[in-house]
């Protein structure tokens, strides 16, 4: 059944792009309605599925053992479930997109259908295809609609992405001819014994392919850059499940087939003794990094992009962790941070920005926006508050289970994340306080101007609304209540190869 | 049956293909003489295309291993998968190519296109030195010829006079080659001189015969560094021959190859020589592609690239490879001949094919800009689009060689750097057609005709169904023996 949300995509994506030219309205709503249909799909196996299901099998290409198999278990039905949000929550706050209409829907409904995909895999060569139909249609969505250096932003992140799924299509094509070529079923291959010496190299190659994508640093460069050009949706995306794509391929193919990779190389280098403490290590980097460079950005987007570098910094670090907790943590960190990081662009590229055009922290500061744009200002005072990880608010119990497994493992670096994390509520606060909050007066020029274009203001379009109250619900909901997720997460993680929760070999 | 029997048997399709291009003639200097251009352009490709579907229906219901002459000219699956290919293609060829308006003699420039199938159909079916030689002339001559059929266009002069000096020269180093692989083993048999290079003590002078070879040959697949032609070529040839040479000349090409390799695998060296060539060649491509504005020539580049990743395939000499290389060179053939056919359609409406030439495409004509983005990603290797599977299945099948247990993974990762660094100007072409804007100098609808877009759509889904259901292709050429 969860493989319908692959289908309903594709095939929305295609009947828009063919069948909807000209006609803009009718590409919304069919847009809309297969995005919440995959939303209903993955909400209902979310609700009535436990433990691994087969989803589909089918004999594909006998003579390379490949074969078509989706199956799910509680940590992709997660992920497909914050698809789902994601996907509905992007539709609506592109409702005002109105230049090629069919084609940006077809695009955004082909990349939906790829990520889909790409957490249902059970096969690998499947899982790599997925992941890859995901890159092209990010790069025309932000180079046909973006903004700020769009051209630039999309080649540069097509081609990073690209440069990793090439590495990790080495690291694949190597495991497949080391293990015989028989298969590349990734249950089965989990079983292979691969050579201790082969998995020392290419765990990282495949880790570090996967690893472009969730953003870690230094090999974050494409997302700030990327998520500024994006238009909101894709944005909205971007950060909210292609990252994901990529800490997933860490978590479910370089991690779990190549386990032995994480164990000690038998020797250091200021103190940095296997894959697993040097990752740990450029995880913790990214999160002060990421917290420390979102402070000084004047451009509220760059804030937000920037902080998602930050917040991914997080998930990789649970990921290191080698504990069970660490993994729920990351696990719940890359939902959470799906859906906030959604709403945090939406706030500021389709609320904000495409009523005041403008994203300079300074410019916005004159606008008094808390009285000219009252919903916008309370939405990202909620919003930010979720994001730096307030009670209540998913956020918080997800960065609590990533430090609580990294204490164990790393106290030294989660002392630094912690410091990171503590950065993160003042790079908020300071966006808060300059774009909704400032009490600087309007400047000359601009105030004759501005007192009647605060009145012009467009009014928040009920799209606007549901997809807020859609995403604020979700984070709200895992916030009060956890176990909603952790009942599907814990099982799932807990099936994971015996080192990933034991901390590896010594 | 005699031995002349067996030999007319075995070349039918040529033979047909023979006797349709006089046929041509025929009808077009005898009965058309008075007609339009553009009807004798139709009649004349229109036969052509007859002759070379013929030939192929005759090829699909006569199968079976034959071998005439002592094993010089055979046919099996293989062989008949590479005619099969070769013909498809040309008649793809001829169909796209209906309404160019280069020349003013049809009948003479399709019945050329013919002679260059035959010989196309030749090289790929001929195991034996001199066959080998004389077919690769009749295939290149009826090329040279071709390129230079604009006549009133410099740049068609000029790239046929590179071909044929290039391929003139490259020709007699073949030939010297072949005397001294004559001259080692004393037979012009492929499979007798790989016996005997197998046991024979091996001599310095053996490796110059596989180096001078290996030279000829790589002019044909345009490797590096015998590549200097193709730029030029793929940009001043008439788009329909630059789109032959892209296509048939190369899985013929490769199919020889094939076989060659075969025979001088045994000897030390030639492996070492197509490593080389596919390393230059990956590299050279791929780089020299990005910095090019017209998009004639970042298909020859990229051509030079994909070269390259083939002679990875033929190195790793196993059954599994070689019918991956030969898939490979199908596949990339037939995209190749589905991107020039929107080069061409480009071409005659803007008069250019430079990047700026293909602005606004997706505006302009919304279907035609899809089956370019299709082409290009699939030569990019994106899934789910053919490229990307043989890709796959190419590099996988060179992993698991023995031959390639030394160098397997390094080439095999350069291979996969480079076609990463290729998505850049591909991507390139497709920023011009779906992202920039177009210029206001061109109409608002591209001319195109419902025929040329049917075709070129076919070739699309064809693209991307072979992508999704590549068992298809693997019932056809089956890659594990």
């Amino acid at each position: 059944m969860l493989a319908w949300t692959i289908y309903l995509s594709f095939g929305g994506a295609l009947l828009i792009a063919f069948f909807a030219q000209g006609r803009p309205q009718l590409a919304r709503w069919l847009a809309l309605l297969t995005a919440v249909g995959g939303l209903a799909l993955a909400g209902f196996a979310f609700f009535t599925q436990t433990g691994v299901t087969p989803v589909a099998d089918a004999t594909w290409i006998p003579a390379m053992g490949i074969r078509y198999t989706l199956s799910a278990d509680g940590i992709s039905r997660v992920l497909v479930l914050l698809t789902g949000f994601a996907s509905v929550a992007g539709v609506l706050f592109s409702w005002n997109i109105d230049r090629r209409v069919n084609e940006f829907f077809g695009f955004y409904l082909a990349l939906i259908g790829g990520v889909y995909g790409v957490f249902l895999s059970a096969d690998l060569f499947l899982f790599f295809v997925f992941y890859e139909i995901a890159i092209v249609p990010k790069y025309f969505l932000i180079a046909i609609w973006g903004s700020t250096r769009r051209e630039y932003g999309a080649m540069k992140l097509a081609l990073y992405s690209f440069i990793g799924s090439a590495m990790v299509l080495v690291g694949l094509l190597a495991a497949y001819a080391v293990s015989g070529g028989h298969t590349l079923n990734l249950a089965t291959l989990q079983q292979y014994p691969f050579p201790i010496s082969f998995q020392m190299w290419a765990f990282p190659l495949v880790f570090l392919g996967f690893a472009i994508l969730a953003g870690m640093w230094p090999l974050h460069t494409w997302a700030p850059t990327g998520h500024v050009a994006a238009p909101t949706a894709a944005s909205m995306l971007l950060a909210g499940v292609v990252m994901k794509l990529g800490a997933y391929g860490c978590l479910r193919v370089a991690m779990t087939l190549f386990p032995h990779g994480l164990d000690p190389w038998g020797w250091s280098v200021l103190g940095i003794g296997s894959w697993r403490t040097l990752f740990a290590l450029l995880a913790v980097i990214g999160i002060v990094y990421g917290a420390a460079v979102a402070l000084i950005q004047n451009d509220f987007k760059f804030v937000i992009g920037y902080s998602s570098v930050s917040h991914m910094g997080l998930v990789l670090l649970g990921l290191m962790t080698l504990s069970q907790i660490g993994l729920d943590g990351a696990v719940l960190q890359m939902f959470s941070h799906g859906i906030l990081a959604g709403l945090l662009f939406a706030t500021v590229g389709r609320i904000v920005y495409e009523r005041t055009h403008t994203r300079d922290l300074t410019a916005l500061s004159h606008l008094h926006l808390s009285r000219t744009l009252p919903f916008a200002a309370w939405l990202f005072v909620l919003a930010g508050m979720a994001s730096m990880g307030l009670p209540g608010f998913s956020g918080f119990i997800a960065e609590l289970q990533v430090l609580i497994g990294a204490w164990t493992a790393f106290p030294i670096f989660t002392i630094v994340a912690g410091v990171g994390i503590v950065v993160g509520v003042a790079y908020t606060w300071r966006a808060m306080q300059k774009a909704f909050f400032s009490e600087a007066p309007a400047s000359e020029p601009a105030a004759a101007a501005s007192i009647p274009a605060e009145h012009a203001y467009e009014p928040i379009t009920w799209a606007e609304k549901t997809g807020v109250v859609l995403l604020l619900a979700a984070s709200l909901a895992v916030g009060l209540a956890p176990r909603l997720l952790l009942d599907q997460i814990t099982p799932a993680v807990l099936a994971l190869p015996h080192t990933l929760l034991t901390g590896g070999r010594p | 049956m005699s031995t002349y029997g067996n030999l007319l048997a075995i070349l039918w399709p040529e033979s047909i293909l023979e006797i349709a291009s006089l046929a041509i003639l025929v009808v077009d200097l005898g009965f058309m003489r008075r007609a339009s251009s553009a009807a004798r352009m139709s009649v004349a490709s229109a036969l052509g295309s007859l002759g070379a579907l013929t030939a192929l229906l005759w090829l699909l219901m006569h199968t079976g291993n034959i071998a005439v002459m002592g094993g010089a000219l055979v046919t099996n699956s293989s062989v008949v998968a590479a005619q099969v290919g070769i013909m498809i293609l040309t008649a793809l060829v001829l169909l796209l190519g209906v309404s160019t308006r280069f020349t003013r003699n049809p009948g003479e420039y399709v019945a050329l296109v013919l002679l260059a199938t035959t010989g196309m159909l030749l090289v790929a079916a001929s195991r034996d030195l001199l066959i080998i030689f004389v077919a690769l002339e009749l295939l290149s001559l009826s090329l040279y010829v071709l390129s230079a059929f604009s006549k009133h266009s410099a740049a068609s002069s000029e790239a046929a006079l590179k071909y044929y000096l290039f391929g003139g020269m490259s020709a007699a180093f073949m030939l010297f080659g072949f005397s001294y692989l004559y001259g080692i083993t004393g037979t012009t048999s492929l499979q007798a001189i790989a016996a005997s290079l197998t046991s024979a003590s091996l001599a310095p002078i053996t490796l110059v015969a596989l180096v001078l070879v290996a030279a000829g040959l790589g002019f044909k697949v345009a490797a590096a560094p015998f590549h200097i032609w193709a730029p030029d070529t793929y940009l001043g040839a008439p788009t329909p021959v630059a789109a032959l040479i892209a296509s048939g000349s190369k899985v013929a090409s490769f199919a020889v190859l094939i076989a060659v390799t075969a025979a001088l695998a045994p000897a030390w060296g030639w492996t070492e020589t197509l490593l080389w060539m596919a390393g230059a060649s990956i590299v050279l491509g791929n780089l020299a592609a990005l910095v090019q504005s017209s998009v004639r020539r970042i298909l020859a580049y990229s051509a030079i690239a994909h070269a390259g990743y083939m002679l990875l395939g033929i190195a790793a000499h196993t059954f599994a490879s070689d019918q991956a290389v030969l898939l490979y060179a199908l596949t990339y053939a037939l995209t190749t001949v589905g991107a020039f056919g929107v080069v061409a359609i480009v071409e005659r409406d803007a008069g250019s094919d430079r990047l700026d030439a293909f602005a606004g495409l997706s505006a302009r004509s919304p279907l035609l800009a899809a089956t370019l983005l299709v082409f290009l990603l699939s030569l990019a290797g994106i899934p789910p689009l053919v490229g990307f599977w043989v890709k796959f299945q190419m590099f996988a099948s060179v992993l698991r060689s023995p031959l390639a247990a030394s160098w397997g993974i390094g080439m095999v990762t350069l291979a996969i750097a480079g076609s990463a660094v290729s998505l850049y100007y591909y991507l390139q072409v497709l920023k011009c057609a779906w992202v920039t804007p177009g210029s206001s100098r061109l109409a608002v609808r591209l001319a195109i005709q419902p025929r040329e877009l049917l075709l070129l759509v076919l070739i699309a889904i064809a693209v991307i169904l072979l992508g999704i259901f590549p068992g298809w292709l693997l019932q056809w050429i089956p890659v594990v023996g």
